[in-house]
């Protein structure tokens, strides 16, 4: 470099409070500046825009762990920025139009990976299928994330804090998995395995979720607490019940996030409801019996026993209000 | 590695622009060093503020959260794009002046930003959802009450 150029990001002069201050003096310069590599947030890596599923696949077998698939980016992108994650390959797959979309047949519903929550929630008929979904989604952070990040980037992160994990169980959702060489398809509660972990092989990519189609009187019900809205859970509950023509409860789901490594699936602590109808000293059994199933950690926002009396709490209305919604028919 | 690079073409408020980019770059780094378009702001990096907020194909992401090489080929609006092109402000950014709806002002571009798409999908919106719509911008001045207070204002202004 032939002339010494002030950097905006050198403090050896003082931190530039403002831009202006930061180039004054070098004003023919601001234009031509480029960023020094040090200022960069990520650490550096290859980036492949994949233009079909075959080649995002093929990059991916090629380089295993080294590489990570990028779809909405909302929850690599920060963690590339901290360095968390340093892949060295990043496979951009948000080019590849296959992966994008809701499709509905007679018994089963299938949503494309690259689906942005902001689609679901503009889709009013996927809304009236899985109104389980279309209730949490304001949940899961702000309008801007929800512009971006990915149905299928979500559950291939697997917080569990997260609300599609939970849903996904609750649902009873089939993820369908393929690599280069190989497809296979798993039960939703076998796909998450620990935090932050999934049961997807180096080479695989989550390309389709299918959901099975309500029956006809169920009802379902999200709710979750959070110290601001958009927040990760403190605790999360799904809940989602069908009633028979008699009123007697023909089948439940119950599963919870935040309170565990993966989505606490609770339903078997809610099995009692089967086969009576459902009443509200019925609803604090359940709740009872959810606070001593659950082992939340607890964090520095809430300890476990504040998770575990949310819990408690969240059980018993959440099942009110499903049960209400199935017996109302909405 | 340290030199993988990607040429990029993009508009930016109506501008076409051709870089070679790092395909480390932020986008938000991308517009305020080789655009040198700084209304753009930068708080947190990790997309949890808000300030960065930018419209990608007339919807509103956080510029932290994406690589510049990824907004090849699409439409960017930054808060540079948002008065007319007369220099009047948008009905939002008076009503912002006008309810006192900013104080340091670093969040300022962001919600103004985020809040300008809102208005354009929601004419009548209730206080809640402009709430809500303004729950991913953190503004640690106002309290948001003149925030909210401007976007309600803003919006019966551009009802007419």
């Amino acid at each position: 470099m032939a002339r010494k150029r002030r950097d905006f990001f050198d403090l050896r002069d003082g931190p530039p409070h403002t831009l202006s201050a930061a180039f004054r003096g070098s004003r023919n310069a601001l234009s031509l500046v480029g960023l020094p590599s040090s200022a960069m947030k990520p650490a550096p890596f290859k980036y492949i825009a994949a233009n079909s599923l075959e080649q995002a696949l093929a990059l991916k077998a090629q380089y295993g762990d080294e590489a990570k698939f990028l779809a909405g980016g909302q929850s690599l992108i920060p963690a590339m920025n901290f360095r968390l994650a340093r892949p060295a390959i990043l496979i951009d797959i948000n080019g590849i139009e296959a992966l994008c979309g809701v499709r509905t047949s007679e018994a089963t519903t299938r949503v494309g990976p690259l689906t942005r929550y902001r689609t679901l929630q503009r889709d009013a008929a996927f809304a009236g299928l899985f109104p389980l979904i279309d209730e949490a989604l304001p949940h899961i952070a702000h309008p801007q994330i929800r512009n971006r990040g990915t149905i299928g980037g979500n559950l291939s992160h697997a917080d569990p804090a997260s609300e599609l994990p939970a849903i996904a169980v609750a649902l009873r959702a089939r993820f369908h998995v393929q690599s280069a060489t190989r497809a296979r398809s798993i039960e939703a509660a076998d796909f998450f395995v620990s935090a932050l972990t999934t049961d997807l092989e180096p080479d695989e990519m989550l390309t389709e979720i299918e959901l099975p189609l309500q029956s006809p009187r169920t009802g379902s019900c999200f709710m979750e607490v959070a110290r601001r809205r958009g927040d990760f859970a403190i605790v999360g509950v799904a809940a989602q019940m069908t009633l028979d023509d008699h009123d007697a409860c023909r089948d439940i789901r119950l599963t919870f996030c935040g309170v565990g490594e993966t989505p606490v699936d609770a339903s078997p602590a809610a099995s009692m409801l089967i086969g009576q109808p459902p009443t509200g000293n019925t609803f604090r059994d359940v709740a009872a019996s959810v606070q001593t199933m659950i082992e939340p950690a607890g964090s520095v926002h809430a300890t476990a026993d504040y998770q575990r009396h949310i819990a408690g709490v969240l059980t018993e209305r959440a099942l009110r209000t499903a049960h209400q919604r199935a017996h109302d028919g909405r | 590695m340290d030199d993988d690079r990607h040429d990029v073409t993009l508009m930016v408020n109506g501008v076409s622009y051709t870089r070679r980019v790092e395909s480390r770059m932020l986008l938000s780094d991308f517009i305020r060093h080789d655009l040198a378009l700084a209304g753009t702001h930068v708080g947190c990096e990790h997309g949890v503020c808000g300030a960065c907020t930018i419209l990608l194909d007339g919807e509103p992401v956080r510029s932290c959260l994406m690589l510049a090489v990824q907004a090849n080929n699409h439409a960017i609006s930054t808060v540079e794009g948002l008065a007319g092109k007369d220099g009047a402000y948008h009905p939002l950014q008076q009503a912002m002046h006008d309810h006192h709806g900013l104080q340091c002002g670093y969040c300022t571009p962001g919600i103004l930003m985020t809040m300008s798409a809102f208005l354009d999908e929601h004419s009548s919106p209730s206080e809640n959802e402009v709430r809500e719509a303004l729950s991913g911008n953190l503004c640690r001045c106002t309290g948001y009450q003149n925030i909210v207070d401007a976007v309600l204002s803003a919006a019966a202004r551009m009802r007419g």
